[in-house]
């Protein structure tokens, strides 16, 4: 380590559910050059001063979704944010908000999975073509319809950004409802009727009160709060006109 | 035996940590003025239907300080809640589509906000237009 | 529908809350600004604008009886959907009986402003 070597305190917020009971901060003393992401900080620590220490990671490129952290109380990426901008502050990490704590900075997926299944984030064709019918043809105004939707990388700093998912946490939340969105606005796709039993339950988008802090934290400009709330609209407009439709729906 | 044992940490409390839910707070609590001025209304309303006097009275209360100095934070406070209205709009409506280009967030806001100037200038020459 | 799916009623209040969200945003200021402060301190607006024989006239009429109960009920139900749901956010989980209070409230206040323009005649 060289004389001018700048260090960074890392506080890191610790628990190991065999024998803690409860989390507890940790400071570490990490050397860091300019380039250095909060992940790198982060390695180092497991790498050079605490072997034990828990986090998610793999891409460092801000595409696999695994590494997002509490980061000075943001969520955020850690592989795109960077030590120097907090020097020379300490800078705080932590797994990320409203999700339980499994270990250290690792969060459990299980809830998320669950709703990720239940949206079925997978196209339901509305025709059944076969393969000598060649492929479905789309516009460039249909594929913009749910393009930037698509960007969602699974990455959960919007729930770590919803209080209302917090507070409660059977809510659907932003990302979920991204992905439903996504699908739902696909000119390809004709589940939209069967998605649509969720974004109408109480688990459903009027568990949103428009932060709109999912959207600003979003890494990938996908605009999960426009998803949720264009779902509201469409969620009235079903609740009101299902009397006056007939039964299958004039969509 | 899993030794799996996930840690929920408490929601307590969590709108003071970030100003962004600050500032959340802030524009939902304008529905307390909201709610208040309705009940001015609500009580002038009444006034007006128990005849001159009571109107005349209640006309007479609205120029006591007390109630100035409510009106005044109250102009404040759902001014800003106009203002939060339409700095939101383009998160919560559905994308405009204009020449095939999706309106840009702030072009919403703007036109909120200067729907909001037309609307109030609309109802003060109005009611000039009516008073005279 | 999927089991323990339940639909949400929330759509009932949340149009009534964006309703009167939307005319709050738009007149709510102006309105202030005119009954609470333009006429008590007779500024801008001619004195009698809101005496007693001229708005008795606006409350009898049909338009100006739709305006004001729009403006009161509405006003009301916004702030009762989001009163209720910032009970939930700072912590007070009251459930049905805070759901109550505050549409509660906003249904009272609805009914005594109909009543009062009813009583006013047309």
């Amino acid at each position: 380590m060289s004389e001018n070597q700048k260090v960074i305190e890392i506080e890191v917020l610790r628990y190991h559910p065999e024998k803690d009971n409860e989390p507890y901060q940790q400071v570490f003393e990490v050397p860091f050059t300019d380039d250095m992401s909060v992940l790198q900080g982060v390695q180092y620590i497991k790498d050079y001063l605490d072997g034990s220490l828990s986090f998610r990671w793999s891409c460092r490129m801000a595409i696999c979704g695994s590494c997002g952290m509490m980061i000075n109380g943001i969520p955020s990426l850690s592989c795109q944010t960077f030590l120097r901008d907090y020097y020379p502050a300490r800078v705080r990490v932590e797994a990320l908000a409203h999700f339980p704590i499994e270990r250290d900075l690792v969060i459990g997926l299980e809830g998320f999975i669950e709703k990720l299944e239940s949206i079925q984030p997978y196209i339901i064709p509305k025709e059944a073509r076969t393969l000598a019918q060649g492929e479905y043809l789309q516009t460039p105004e249909q594929l913009g319809a749910y393009e930037q939707f698509s960007s969602c990388i699974n990455c959960l700093l919007c729930y770590a950004a919803c209080p209302q998912f917090g507070l409660n946490p059977s809510f659907i939340g932003p990302a979920a409802t991204a992905l439903l969105h996504r699908y739902n606005v696909d000119s390809r796709d004709g589940g939209k009727a069967e998605r649509m039993e969720l974004i109408n339950s109480e688990q459903g988008v009027f568990n949103c009160t428009a932060v709109g802090y999912c959207s600003e934290v979003c890494p990938k400009g996908v605009d999960p709060a426009n998803a949720v709330n264009q779902n509201k609209t469409n969620s009235a407009a079903d609740y009101f006109l299902r009397f006056l439709a007939p039964k299958g729906g004039a969509k | 035996m899993s030794k799996r044992r996930p840690y929920v940490r408490s929601m307590d409390g969590w709108w003071r940590k970030n100003p962004f839910f600050v500032e959340y707070m802030i524009h939902e609590g304008t529905a307390l003025f909201v709610a208040a001025y309705a009940g001015v209304l609500l009580t002038g309303l009444w006034r007006l239907s128990q005849g001159e006097a009571a109107w005349s009275a209640w006309l007479t209360a609205l120029r006591n300080p007390w109630y100035i100095g409510f009106h005044l934070v109250a102009l404040a406070a759902i001014g800003y809640h106009t203002y939060t209205w339409f700095k939101i709009m383009p998160r919560t409506m559905p994308p405009v589509i204009v020449g095939g280009q999706r309106l840009p967030g702030w072009v919403i806001t703007a036109g909120g906000l200067a729907a909001a100037a037309v609307a109030s200038l609309g109802l003060l020459a109005l009611v000039w237009g009516m008073a005279r | 529908m999927k089991p323990g799916l339940k639909r949400s009623n929330a759509p009932i209040f949340w149009a009534l809350f964006g309703a009167g969200g939307m005319l709050s945003a738009l007149l709510g200021p102006m309105l202030v600004f005119i009954t609470g402060l333009a006429i008590p301190l007779g500024i801008l607006l001619p004195a009698d604008t809101m005496s007693y024989p001229k708005m008795l006239a606006f409350a009898q009429n049909f338009i100006g009886k739709s305006f004001i109960l729009a403006i009161i009920a509405l006003f009301l139900w916004h702030a009762a959907h989001r009163i209720f749901h910032s009970l939930h956010d700072i912590g007070i989980h009251a459930g049905t009986g805070a759901k109550l209070l505050c549409y509660g409230l906003a249904m009272l206040g609805t009914v005594l402003a109909a009543y009062a323009l009813l009583v006013i005649g047309f």
